[in-house]
């Protein structure tokens, strides 16, 4: 056969065989990027998550997907000790790890599983503590070491966590990506074996989906866990992804057929999007805040009503058509409309440029320039940060702000916005980690935060107090309460423009059935299936 | 010959060092610092910092990393990823096959097309083939890469549905990689339809990466042939009759070739750098885009690494470009 036959013989079996992809179960996900690796402990990527603790992984409770509430997963129920420092997990019997070429159980799930994938990442003596540089940095930053005292097997099906203080937040944290249960078992067999890494680059989990094969930049490929514990899950019988990192390709691959599901389109291709018969665009609010972060130990900002009236002199809603393209809503809050607590009872600062010339002049401040740093990069809660600026520019000018737009490279943005006694207002946002209200609130406006991410520097009593005290208080109920209450201070003391809460498109063609977009930002097909 | 080998071996070294250090002070150059952007909008306290500095070893001075840096690279280790934890000759090695497949090709593809073409528009020069391929040449060499690719993606894979959008092969071949080069292992595999795939693949990315190569390539076979042309041994040869093919593909060619393989040895470069772009919108797993990625996040030892093994790459490929004047030019070999 000569190669110009080969050539036009494989074309054919490629056509004949392209409409195939769908019908025998296999759904093809053009993800947007590379994930850094397969234990989701090491790591803090969305797009790292959506390739290992997504498909490959269970944690003790999981997020109901859509939601933000927590379930049962690998622990079928727990319960908290009254003082709140002791929580007891009953594990779920007859879970199977997955099997592979190098590894097949010999055991079901168990205490000892959980207690060596938290151990792992707390304490320096366990092997896998420093391995190959491992720094389990989530863990770190949701401040675990400080918060777990101990975790202690009380028989093969229970664990039970010790806490340093008590913590609401506790279940949800444990919901998270990081604290993904991996197999004590296989982690000693490769650890025997010499090759520890291969925890990270051959991920073993009880999840719906088996690990098979990973080509760096180009292809993740699964197949289905046939003996998952959730009955009937998952529907699919192979998930791919093909990593394609531009939008605009995405979306010409979506459109060919070559993958059926795709994430963060392009703005500018939402309409052709709606209107394609083949798609159907699935949309929620992002669990995410864009805000303008004042510095508030800083001369004239730390006076509340200058704050007040420079918010009431930004039209958002013009910021909104414009930089988000109509895909985003006004945050009245720092906490998005979709998480519980939040307090829809408040007023947002009326767009009043007039009203906001005389408080200026109420609060003695005449002739004021500031400067109003633009993030460099692209963010859900702030696609166009440079427009955002240049539009707050032209209305702070109409009340007589001068304002000068500032930038920094990435890593230098972060790091020079966090200082004390830093010049100018901050453009910068949040996406939720674990749907605990607490994750906004404290982590950007609690004085703990303040020098760090909290980028108003903004430490106010009275609203500490309340968010501290909803932090203990384990009843959901009080909590709301607390933070509802907490919201309303923060409005009147204004230590940020809240600015912009993104909404989340997912395009998805026709066939695919079940995809629910997951308001903490996975992509998840547990519960996904194709119909002809 | 063996004089001009080793004289071009002996200023190979010193460059070596030279690019070890270059890289290794470009990115550090750049602001901002790897642990930073690792830790994104949450941040993280100023002894979390110091420790990862620490553990990192960018606490140390930098002429000590340097040292570090360079007793590794002699000892044939490029250290590991910041954000993989992969040893970065491993990643380097796993993904260097696509790129070196698709420059290949590009090349061929420039060659093949831009030789002839400058040939001919120099043989009929003025006439509108010469015209028409020389505007050509300019919007090609001018053209952005990006929106070139997106303009034939949409025509030809959205509109005509002719070729795939982006990868390397279709997703239902699956078969380990043996060489790295998708043509070979497709055909390795056994699989039918596999080689097609890939080949199928192969033909947009090909088309852009070596647009620009084919424009320069043109333009300057078809100016050096025009030089040749109008030298006296060519008058001579035509006034001895012999044919016109004799006298533009032999004469005339191997003579206006010279100029044509430096542009070639070039272009290497110039390839190297599109293949950034290219790799980007085809999603063609190669060092391109890896080394993109590396540098928007502070991945040193990565970008260190990658840039020296590409500019290794680049150096070699101009040694043997020095050493093939040598062969088509006798003229040289003597000095």
């Amino acid at each position: 056969m000569t190669i110009r036959s080969i050539f036009f013989a494989g074309c054919a079996v490629a056509a004949l065989s392209a409409g195939a992809a769908s019908a025998d179960g296999t759904l093809v996900y053009c993800s947007e990027g590379s994930p850094e690796g397969f234990d989701p402990g090491l790591f803090t990527a969305g797009t790292t998550f959506d390739a290992s603790s997504q498909p490959v992984y269970d944690q003790l409770a999981m997020f109901k997907t859509g939601t933000t509430e927590t379930v049962p997963g690998l622990a079928e129920s727990w319960e908290a000790s009254d003082d709140g420092l002791e929580y007891t997990f009953h594990l779920r019997p007859g879970v199977k790890f997955h099997s592979s070429d190098i590894f097949t159980p010999t055991r079901d799930f168990n205490a000892d599983d959980v207690v060596f994938t938290f151990e792992r990442q707390l304490k320096a003596d366990n092997p896998y503590h420093s391995l190959n540089g491992a720094t389990w940095e989530y863990f770190e930053s949701m401040s675990m070491p400080d918060l777990i005292k101990s975790i202690d097997k009380i028989d093969d099906m229970t664990v039970k966590f010790v806490l340093n203080r008590p913590d609401a937040a506790f279940v949800a944290d444990l919901a998270m990506d990081f604290a993904s249960i991996v197999s004590k078992e296989y982690a000693d067999a490769m650890l025997a074996a010499g090759t520890p890494e291969m925890l990270n680059q051959a991920p073993i989990g009880t999840g719906p989906f088996k690990f098979v094969a990973y080509q760096k930049d180009a292809v993740i490929r699964y197949t289905k866990n046939q003996d998952y514990w959730q009955e009937g899950l998952p529907k699919l019988d192979n998930l791919i992804f093909a990593i394609t990192t531009d939008a605009s390709v995405r979306y010409q691959k979506l459109k060919a057929n070559e993958c059926q599901v795709m994430p963060y389109p392009n703005p500018a291709d939402v309409e052709a999007m709606k209107a394609d018969p083949d798609i159907n665009l699935l949309q929620q609010e992002g669990l995410n805040v864009g805000y303008m972060a004042y510095n508030t130990t800083v001369a004239p900002f730390d006076n509340p009503k200058v704050r007040k009236a420079l918010n009431m002199a930004m039209d958002k809603q013009a910021i909104i058509d414009v930089v988000f393209q109509g895909s985003g809503q006004v945050a009245k809050n720092l906490i998005p409309p979709t998480m519980w607590s939040y307090n829809d009872a408040v007023v947002d600062d009326p767009y009043d440029p007039e009203a906001a010339k005389k408080m200026l002049e109420e609060a003695g401040v005449s002739d004021l320039s500031m400067k109003i740093w633009a993030m460099p990069v692209q963010r859900p809660y702030n696609p166009n940060a440079r427009r955002m600026a240049e539009l707050i520019q032209e209305d702070f000018a109409k009340i007589g702000v001068n304002v000068e737009i500032v930038s920094y490279e990435w890593g230098e943005y972060l790091s020079r916005s966090r200082e004390l006694d830093r010049d100018g207002a901050v453009l910068l946002g949040w996406t939720g980690d674990n749907g605990d209200p607490d994750n906004f609130l404290a982590v950007l406006a609690g004085c703990d935060a303040v020098g760090n991410s909290n980028r108003a520097q903004w430490c106010y009593q009275p609203f500490e107090d309340l968010i501290q005290k909803a932090k203990l208080e384990t009843d959901q109920a009080e909590r709301t309460k607390l933070y509802e209450e907490a919201q309303v201070i923060m409005k009147e003391q204004a230590p940020f423009a809240t600015i912009a809460h993104s909404v989340v498109y997912m395009p998805v063609r026709k066939e695919v059935q079940g995809y629910k977009v997951h308001p903490l930002g996975g992509h998840i097909f547990t519960e996904v299936s194709l119909s002809e | 010959m063996l004089r001009l080998i080793l004289f071009r071996l002996a200023t190979f070294i010193p460059t070596f060092f030279g690019v070890t250090l270059v890289t290794f002070a470009f990115i550090r150059v750049l602001p901002g610092d790897p642990i930073v952007v690792m830790a994104g909008e949450r941040g993280l306290s100023a002894e979390r910092y110091a420790e990862l500095m620490h553990q990192f070893g960018f606490d140390q001075s930098l002429p000590v990393q340097y040292w570090d840096y360079l007793w590794g690279v002699l000892h044939g280790d490029l250290g590991l990823s910041l954000v993989t934890r992969k040893p970065v000759s491993t990643e380097f090695f796993a993904l260097f096959p696509a790129t070196l497949e698709l420059s290949i090709c590009a090349m061929i593809f420039a060659v093949l097309m831009g030789i002839p073409a400058g040939v001919i528009a120099a043989v009929y020069r003025g006439r509108l083939f010469d015209r028409a391929l020389m505007s050509s040449a300019l919007v090609g060499y001018s053209m952005p890469i990006f929106w070139w690719a997106l303009l034939l993606i949409i025509v030809f894979s959205g509109n005509l549905n002719w070729t795939p959008v982006s990868g390397r092969i279709d997703l239902l071949y699956y078969f380990p990689a043996v060489t790295g080069f998708m043509l070979i292992d497709s055909l390795l595999s056994g699989q039918s339809g596999a080689f097609g795939s890939a080949v199928q693949h192969l033909i947009l990315p090909t088309i852009v990466l070596g647009t620009i190569p084919l424009a320069v390539i043109a333009r300057q076979t078809r100016s050096s042939m025009l030089e040749v042309l109008s030298e006296d041994y060519i008058r001579t040869a035509r006034a001895k009759g012999l044919s016109p093919w004799r006298i533009n593909g032999v004469h005339a060619l191997r003579n206006g070739m010279i100029p044509v393989v430096t542009v070639i040895g070039l272009s290497v470069g110039t390839l190297l750098g599109g293949a950034i772009l290219t790799e980007t919108i085809f999603s063609w797993p190669g060092i391109g885009k890896w080394m993109v990625d590396s540098i928007f996040r502070r991945d040193y030892p990565v970008v260190q690494g990658g840039l020296l093994m590409i500019a290794l790459m680049v150096m070699v490929v101009n040694l043997v470009v020095d050493l093939l004047y040598g062969f088509i030019n006798p003229k040289i070999r003597k000095r």
